[in-house]
Parts: C-alpha cells; sequence; structure tokens
C-alpha cells in the first residue's frame, strides 16, 4: 500500500525509501562522530600534556634543547639547572624495555597464533586461547611484583651464582621480561583473529599443491593475515612503552644512560607514576616535568607510528 | 598423535611449573615464600560490636581525605574506629600523596588533608587564591628508624654526623671500613627510600643541617624504592646492606632486621620505640605527620567537626597509635589540638 | 619452446627436498609448541605463586569486609562492588563509540588525508600511557574544566544552584525522573572512572574491532549490495555477525585490561579506603586493584602476602568469569565457511 502511496507527490513523506535514506544518513553521521571522537580525544590530551609541558619550557632554570639532548636527569637536586633536566636516560629506558619485551612477545605470540589457528583443534582452542586472555587480565601491579619476587632471583641464580655476572636488585630485564608477558595475549590473540579469517580457500589451494603445514602457515597465510598482524603488533608495542606499574615497581628509579639491560633504569611512565605519588607539590618544576615527559612519550610514539604506517602502506594485500 | 603429544607436554608444564614455583618460594627473596609469621593462617575474626547507644547514631554525611601514604593508616583506622560510633557517616580515604593531596585540598575537594610535611610556601599560595582556610593538627610521630641486616654485629650505634657522612651526596664512603677502620672492609650496600618519598625528604633535611650536604647520594651501590618492603628485603637479605625507613616497617619485621640506635641531641644512643619517639628522646628522626581540616568543612558539616574531634578523644587516634605502628606526639598534644578545634568552630 | 624439466618423484633431489620440508615441518611443530606452552607456563607460575600465599585467606570475611588495620577483620567489599560496577559501565560506554568508530573508519571512510590521520591518531592513542588518561579523566570527566565549579562564569550566567565543598556540584534529575540523579562535574565517582577507563581501552577496541570488519570478505558485502538493500542493511546483518567474534576478543582484552589497572584510577580520583558500599553510581569509589595494591605496601606480612594474593585471587576469579562470558557470546555468534 506505502508502495501505491509512495507515487503521489502529497505522500513522498512517507516514502520508505525517503525514510530509509534518512535513516542512512543520520547512522552515517552518528558514525562518523565515533570516528571523529578519537580525535578530540587526542586534542584533549595534547591540551593537557603541552599546556604544563610549555609552562615547564618557559621556566628559566630549564632548556629544551639541554631537555631534548641532555643525559642527566635529576630533577630533585636542590640545585635546579638545566643540566639535571636532560630526558635521554628515560627515553633510553622506556626504548630498552619496549624492545626487549618486544622481541620476546612477537615471536611467542605470533607462534601461539599459528599454533592456535593453524594446528590446534577446535576443543584445545576453545581452552587454549581463554588462558592466553586471561594472562592479559591480570593486574599490572602484579606483574610488577612477579618481576621482584621471582623473575630477579631466577635471573641472580643463573647468571651471578653460575656466570658471575652482577644483576642489580632492580634491573629493566626482568621488568621487560614480564611486560612481553603481559603483552603476548595481545598479540596473539589478534593475530590469530586475523589469520583464521583468511578463507580456508586459499589454504585448501596450497595444500592441493602439496605444500606441508609449516609452509602453508608462513607462507599462504601469514601474508594473508598481514594486516592483522601488524596491527596486534602495535597494540602490544604500545602497550608495553605506555605501561606504568610494572616497570616502576620492577625497573626501578634509577634514570641511567645504559645499554645493560641487567641495570636498574627508569622509563618515562615510571618516572611520571613516581612524582604523581609523591610528594611534590603540583606547580612546582617537579610537579610540571611529568608533563615534559608525557609530551616527549606521546611525540616519539607519533613518530613511530608515522613511520610504521608507511611501510605498512607497501604491505598491504587484500584477498577475495 | 598430535593431540596425545599436547596432554603429556600439559603434563610436563604443570610439573615443571610446580618445580620452579617451589624453588622460587624456597629461597625467602621477597614477597611470595614461604609464610614466616605465626599467622599465616588466618585467625577467626573477632567481631566488634557497635556501641549500642551512641549519640552519633543519626549522623549522616560524607568525610573525603586524601593525601600522604604514610598518615593514611592512621586516618583509616581512626575512620574505622569512628564507624562503630557514628555509622551512617561515609569515611573515604584517598592514596594521592601529600603533594596530590594537597592539591586537591587547596581547590576544596577534600575535607581533611593527610600530609607527612608540613604545608610548603607555594601550596599555601594556592590555598589562599582559592580562598580555602584551614586548620593544621600534629597527629602523629613517625620514628624513621636506621636498620641493617641481623648479621651486621660491628654498627652498634650511629650518631647524626655519620649519617649525613654515610648519605650526603658528595659522601666519599664507599665501604664499612670508611666509616671506621674497625668495620669490614666491604662496599655498603645502601636501601633508601626514593626521590619524592617524604621520608627521604626529611632524611635529606637533617644531612642538610649537619653538613650542609644538599642531596643523598646516588651511586651503583645505592637502591631506590617507593616500596619500603622492598627495601626491607633488600636489607634482610643483604649482609653489608644499610638504610632507613617508617617505624611501622621496622615493628613488624623485627625479625628480618636489626635497628640501630641513633646518638640523640644528649649524647645517648636510644633504640626507636613507642615510649623514646613519644617523649622526645628518640631524635633527630621522629618525623611529625599533620592533618589539614578545611575550615569552611567545619562550620558547615558537624559529620567533620564530630570525625575530628573523635580523631584526638580517647578512643581515636590514642587507641589506634600502637596497632598501625607509629607513636603519639608529645603529651598534650591532643589536648591542644582539641582546643584548637573548639576555638575554629565558633 | 621452454625446454621441460623432468622432476619424477624418485630423482634424488626431490627426496632430498621432501624430506628436508618434512624436517623443518617437525621442527616448526615443536617451536610452535613452546611458544604457546610458555605463556601458559608463565601464567601456571603465578597464578600458583599466589594461590599458595592467598588460598587460605579467601574466606567469607574477605568478601563481607571493608578494609581494615587488623588483618583478620579486613575484606575487600567495596573494592569488588567497585570493580564491578565500573567495569559494566565501562563496557557500556567503550563498546558503541568503539565498534561505531570501527565501521565508520572500514565502511564509511573515504580514503583520504583525513581517514590516514585518524588511523595514526588511534594507534598513537594505544600507546599513551594509562596515567596521562587518568589526569585527562580528571580535567574532563572529574572537574569538566571547572565549569561547574562556584566562581565559574557558567555558573554565573545560568544562576546554577551549585553545592560547595568536597561532594559538591550541581545535582538534578533529568527530567525530574527521581532515579536520573544526575551530578555535574562527576567528581570522583564512578561515572568518571568508568568513562576514563573507557578513553583508555578505546584505541584498542576500535583497532581490532576494524580488524575483525577488515576480515569479512568483500563478496559479502557485494552480495548484499547485488540485492538492493542500503548500506546499513548490510553492515548490520551481514558483515557485523561475522565480525562479532573479532569485536568481542577486542573487548575481552580490553576489559581485562581495564580491570587491572590501578594508576588511572587513583589519579583520576577512586579512593583507596571506602568502607561503604556505593549507594549510587555517583558515590566515592575504590577498585580491587587499587586495594590490592594498599595491601602489598603495608608493613605486615598478613596484609602484603596473604591477603593481597587471596584479593588478587579473586581479581582473576571475577575476569574468568567476564572471559567466560564473552568468549561463550563469540563461540555462540562464530560463522564458518
Amino acid at each position: 500500500m506505502l508502495r501505491n502511496l509512495s507515487k503521489t507527490s502529497i505522500f513522498s513523506f512517507y516514502n520508505p525509501q525517503r525514510v530509509r535514506n534518512i535513516r542512512e544518513r543520520i547512522i552515517a553521521i552518528i558514525l562518523f562522530g565515533c570516528g571523529i571522537f578519537s580525535i578530540l580525544v587526542t586534542i584533549g590530551i595534547i591540551v593537557s600534556l603541552f599546556s604544563e609541558a610549555i609552562g615547564f619550557f618557559l621556566r628559566p632554570e630549564v632548556n629544551l634543547f639541554t631537555f631534548l639532548t641532555g643525559t642527566n636527569w635529576n630533577p630533585l637536586a636542590s640545585q635546579i639547572s638545566p643540566e639535571n633536566f636532560g630526558v635521554r636516560p628515560l627515553i633510553r629506558g622506556t626504548l630498552m624495555i619496549a624492545v626487549i619485551s618486544g622481541s620476546i612477545a612477537l615471536p611467542l605470540g605470533l607462534g601461539s597464533a599459528i599454533f592456535l589457528s593453524e594446528y590446534a583443534s577446535d576443543r584445545l582452542r576453545s581452552i587454549l586461547k581463554p588462558l592466553l586472555e586471561l594472562l592479559a587480565g591480570i593486574p599490572t601491579v602484579v606483574y610488577g611484583y612477579f618481576a621482584l619476587s621471582f623473575v630477579t632471583p631466577l635471573l641472580k641464580r643463573v647468571l651471578e651464582d653460575q656466570l658471575g655476572i652482577h644483576v642489580s636488585f632492580f634491573n629493566a630485564f626482568s621488568a621487560a621480561v614480564v611486560v612481553g608477558i603481559m603483552i603476548i595475549p595481545n598479540v596473539a590473540s589478534i593475530s590469530e583473529d586475523a589469520m583464521r579469517a583468511v578463507p580456508r580457500s586459499l589454504r585448501e589451494g596450497a595444500y592441493a599443491l602439496g605444500a606441508t603445514k609449516f609452509e602453508v602457515s608462513t607462507k599462504v597465510v601469514v601474508p594473508a593475515a598481514l594486516s592483522g598482524i601488524v596491527s596486534a603488533f602495535i597494540i602490544g608495542i604500545s602497550r608495553a612503552i605506555g605501561e606504568t606499574m610494572a616497570v616502576t615497581i620492577a625497573a626501578g628509579a634509577t634514570p641511567r644512560m645504559t645499554l645493560n639491560p641487567l641495570d636498574g633504569v627508569q622509563t618515562m611512565t615510571a618516572f611520571i607514576v613516581q612524582v604523581s605519588f609523591g610528594d611534590a607539590p603540583a606547580g612546582s618544576i617537579n610537579g610540571q616535568s611529568i608533563f615534559a615527559v608525557g609530551a616527549t612519550l606521546f611525540m616519539m610514539t607519533f613518530v613511530m607510528n608515522i613511520i610504521s604506517a608507511s611501510i605498512l602502506k607497501r604491505f598491504r594485500e587484500v584477498y577475495e | 598423535m598430535l593431540r596425545k603429544n599436547i596432554v603429556s607436554l600439559l603434563l610436563v608444564l604443570v610439573i615443571s611449573s610446580l618445580i620452579l614455583a617451589a624453588c622460587s618460594g624456597s629461597n625467602a627473596t621477597p614477597a611470595p615464600s614461604e609464610p614466616e609469621s605465626n599467622q599465616s593462617e588466618p585467625t577467626e575474626a573477632p567481631v566488634s560490636e557497635p556501641a549500642s547507644s551512641s549519640e552519633f547514631v543519626t549522623l549522616e554525611g560524607d568525610v573525603i581525605a586524601d593525601g600522604s601514604s604514610t598518615v593514611f593508616p592512621v586516618t583509616t583506622a581512626v575512620a574505622e574506629e569512628f564507624a562503630l560510633v557514628a555509622p551512617n557517616v561515609r569515611v573515604s580515604v584517598g592514596l594521592s600523596g601529600t603533594g596530590g593531596g594537597f592539591k586537591v585540598f587547596c581547590v576544596g575537594e577534600t575535607d581533611i588533608s593527610d600530609a607527612s610535611r608540613p604545608i610548603k610556601d607555594e601550596e599555601i599560595e594556592v590555598c589562599q587564591s582559592n580562598g580555602i582556610e584551614y586548620v593544621e593538627f600534629l597527629v602523629a610521630l613517625d620514628g624513621l628508624t636506621v636498620m641493617v641486616n641481623p648479621e651486621n654485629d660491628w654498627l652498634t650505634e650511629i650518631s647524626a654526623e655519620q649519617l649525613a657522612a654515610l648519605l650526603g651526596a658528595s659522601s666519599t664512603i664507599t665501604k664499612w671500613s670508611d666509616l671506621d677502620p674497625t668495620y669490614p672492609e666491604e662496599d655498603i650496600l645502601f636501601f633508601i627510600p626514593d626521590p619524592d618519598s617524604g621520608t627521604r625528604d626529611y632524611m635529606k633535611e637533617i644531612v642538610e643541617e649537619v653538613s650542609g650536604d644538599e642531596d643523598l647520594r646516588q651511586d651503583e651501590n645505592t637502591t631506590f624504592s617507593s616500596d619500603d618492603n622492598v627495601l626491607l628485603d633488600g636489607i634482610a637479605n643483604e649482609k653489608y646492606a644499610f638504610g632507613f625507613f617508617g617505624y611501622a616497617y621496622y615493628i613488624n619485621n623485627k625479625d628480618k632486621v636489626k635497628a640501630v640506635p641513633v646518638v640523640n641531641s644528649d649524647g645517648n644512643a636510644v633504640l626507636p620505640s613507642d615510649e623514646t619517639v613519644q617523649n622526645g628522646t628518640y631524635n633527630p628522626l621522629s618525623r611529625p605527620l599533620f592533618i589539614y581540616v578545611n575550615q569552611n568543612s567545619l562550620e558547615t558539616k558537624p559529620q567533620v567537626v564530630e570525625f575530628v574531634r573523635f580523631f584526638f578523644g580517647p578512643d581515636g587516634g590514642q587507641a589506634i597509635m600502637s596497632d598501625v605502628g607509629y607513636s603519639m606526639p608529645p603529651t598534650g598534644t591532643y589536648e591542644a589540638n582539641l582546643e584548637l578545634l573548639a576555638g575554629s568552630i565558633q | 619452446m621452454i625446454a621441460e624439466k623432468k622432476i619424477s618423484t624418485e630423482t634424488n633431489q626431490y627426496k632430498e627436498n621432501i624430506s628436508r620440508r618434512n624436517r623443518t615441518e617437525k621442527i616448526f611443530n615443536v617451536i610452535l609448541l613452546i611458544s604457546v606452552l610458555f605463556g601458559l607456563l608463565m601464567l601456571t607460575v603465578l597464578i600458583i605463586d599466589i594461590a599458595v600465599e592467598g588460598y587460605a585467606w579467601v574466606r567469607p570475611e574477605l568478601f563481607e569486609n571493608y578494609h581494615s588495620r587488623k588483618p583478620e577483620n579486613a575484606g575487600m567489599k567495596s573494592a569488588i562492588a567497585g570493580s564491578i560496577i565500573v567495569i559494566f559501565m565501562t563496557g557500556l560506554f567503550s563498546f558503541p563509540v568503539g565498534v561505531g568508530a570501527a565501521i565508520y573508519l572500514e565502511e564509511y571512510a573515504p580514503k583520504n588525508r583525513l581517514t590516514d590521520f585518524i588511523n595514526l591518531n588511534i594507534n598513537n592513542l594505544a600507546g599513551v600511557p594509562s596515567i596521562v588518561y587518568g589526569m585527562l579523566g580528571l580535567v574532563v570527566f572529574g572537574r569538566m574544566f571547572g565549569l561547574f565549579s562556584i566562581d565559574s562564569w557558567f555558573v554565573k550566567l545560568f544562576n546554577i544552584p551549585i553545592e560547595s565543598g568536597a561532594t559538591g556540584g550541581w545535582k538534578f534529575f533529568l527530567f525530574d525522573i527521581p532515579w536520573l540523579e544526575i551530578h555535574l562535574p562527576f567528581g570522583r565517582s564512578m561515572v568518571a572512572g568508568a568513562l576514563t577507563m573507557s578513553l583508555l581501552i578505546l584505541p584498542v577496541v576500535i583497532i581490532a574491532s576494524r580488524e575483525a570488519i577488515r576480515a569479512v570478505p568483500p563478496s559479502i558485502r557485494e552480495g548484499g549490495y547485488a540485492l538492493g538493500t542500503t548500506k546499513w542493511h548490510v553492515i548490520s546483518t551481514l558483515v557485523l555477525p561475522i565480525a562479532i567474534p573479532g569485536i568481542l576478543t577486542g573487548m575481552i582484552l580490553s576489559l581485562s585490561r581495564a580491570i587491572g589497572e590501578t594508576a588511572p584510577l587513583i589519579i583520576m580520583g577512586a579512593f583507596t579506603y571506602v568502607p561503604f558500599l556505593p549507594k549510587t553510581v555517583w558515590d566515592q569509589f575504590t577498585v580491587i586493584p587499587i586495594q590490592i595494591y594498599n595491601w602489598i605496601t603495608l608493613p605486615q606480612t598478613e596484609y602484603r602476602v596473604h591477603l593481597a594474593g587471596a584479593g588478587i585471587l579473586v581479581l582473576l576469579f571475577i575476569l574468568f568469569l567476564m572471559n567466560g562470558i564473552a568468549i561463550y557470546l563469540r563461540k555462540k555468534f562464530e560463522i564458518k565457511w
């Protein structure tokens, strides 16, 4: 009945086609709003970080150049001078943890993902995948203490007692190990979803040509699911860089320009935690320095993401 | 075939993890090891009866406190007791740190600010510019304890000068023998609270007074931590360790570390205890702990007034102080606080 | 003509090839198993480590009492309530916005610079430390930029009745319905906490959902369009059902992370000692990780080893339950082709 009515112009408002169109537009606008929301969040972060950070850099005791290039981070020294505000030790701490935890989590996560998607039976997968995801939910505080109470003693027993290599009580390696364990589920679960979505026809074509399971997994499925796998990597590493409590507890509070993961270091996030929960008055130079450090971290991840995005563009494949 | 492999491998996994867990446990290093105290099995919880007839039963409202983690145990213990006489008053306590506590206090968001140091000038300015008036109360004393490993039998007392010599940033002492030639020739391993902790700040001031050093040492043999439990474990496990932190951590772990008597202003070496801290003979390491109460809250919120009054009454701070490991301030302080309170609400 | 190479199954080269590939296959099997087992090994060790210390202390007092200075009386009632409510609301807030953004980016967004920028943005947000989200949440949700403080221009302009003090702000009832109470600003309430957590997990939800939606083959969509349905109809009836399992994976991982976070909530204003159950979502609160962290730093062994362990076990159990529900949903909606 509506169809007949739609032919008359007076009743064109009740035209189902038109209603559908309006609904489509509204939905599109709502979804666009959701998409733009993330930009609002970024703007919020930039405003709250950079406004205080700029206040920090405007202080006469601080110099932007020495901040970025200096290798001595000692903001609580009684003499407040630019030499005490070089951020590079913190950056090195963050990068060390990120690299070591990444090199633990990425292979193990990808391996687990391949196992779960290609080799495991459905029942096994339905048990193992939730168990792995449980690793993601353990409070970060617990991981920190796990590093101190289990990983560091183990490390000491193996390295110090057997090989005589000195292991500090707080060291970057223990923290990186637990952070790596923490992000394995992120890498594994999302990669695994991506690999399962690869159409079966692709695999079967390869099997038909006589490929072994290993070859199918590595030469057919992984490349096909690559964008998902890389996204999983990005999520994992991002979380490792932004991790706060575990590294605060386990890596220590000593900013240090070192390449030795067995030394204690302080990451940028650990410094922010230390000052936020500490004693410093809010408007003091110490209180403001955390915003400068936060802003630096933000810019660092931004640059890394730009680089990885451009690399990604070349490798993306679309399969039907 | 794969399934059988998996089952056997899972068995290997469970067994190996049990072995690993047992190994780490038996090495009695920090936190999850065998329970050392007698209380490894939970005792039955004694039920506390709320006061049946209390004038505050009908009192209701919120009391918001925030601030230092050192004062936290005191405020929460008093709140716990207060809940027995005023069950409808909701007291919430936060842990933002002394600085963070003042930050929210000076914009009027909290009624009470817990502080392990007096309010600083820049914070006073912020309070004034926001029109916040407050009252300062001394609530407790924390006897900072100097600690060494139980096997350390050579250090029998320590003076403020020696502390400054050991802990100052310009210190050249690395071995025990540098402090005193009769001590062993081993490196001293320092375990001290990290920058930004009130405990460390207090020690810094003492060091500064004595030797003019404006900062504490930072070198390879020094381990920082914000968690006093970690420092405790470090000292308990290293024979040549040396450190200092709050009395509460010492008193609960007397079997794991050894406290060193400090030579006070009279020249006597005194060990920290409830009495010596309160009567002032344990000095200079007795740290005062404060609460700051918003004047406006005192004037508009009866539940805040009653809470503060309860705090300084016989059932408040006095009753719980030894439970939480701090010492009462000098006799008469609480009475003076009550007078101060009465004067503020007029 | 290209000369044909004769490779029969009997040549040595062929046999070598096959045996090499088989060997690689077997080695790879073992490596994969080890990688899966490593994660599980760590999980088992962690849980056993904790369970040994905390198991005896998981008893009714843990669930019935609030924190006390006497370990025998201590419990985490308010923390459990706070965690459950906050996580529930976090899921409520982050699911629509996250999935909506993912749908927009995959289906509607034109391939231009703005879209690339949004992508970059989201990836970047995933790496921001959790504590920064706490600061952001405090300013945006907790204090709302100071718009509702007593002396702000906004309040003066519209003559809004503001209560002063710690639990102050503008309290009113939406449309005058008694249980639709709204407080502005959100202050140190569970609403603000849930919103802060939603911001934290939003990037991961978006990225995971995008991957799930991207994995749906174009042929499915094209079939829908070929039948003449509208874009949204295709998405809601064809694409989303196939993508739901992947979306749920993202939600599971994200909510699992959210339930274990301490720093952002403390910064945003969660308390540590809350000896009462919340009456409304606008009340002060605490969450399980904050309670655990507090216990770990206390000097008595009963707190830092036993009660903390018990608390962690409770948290893991809640996590397990949460994940279990989501996994059940994931399996239920899984479509295989």
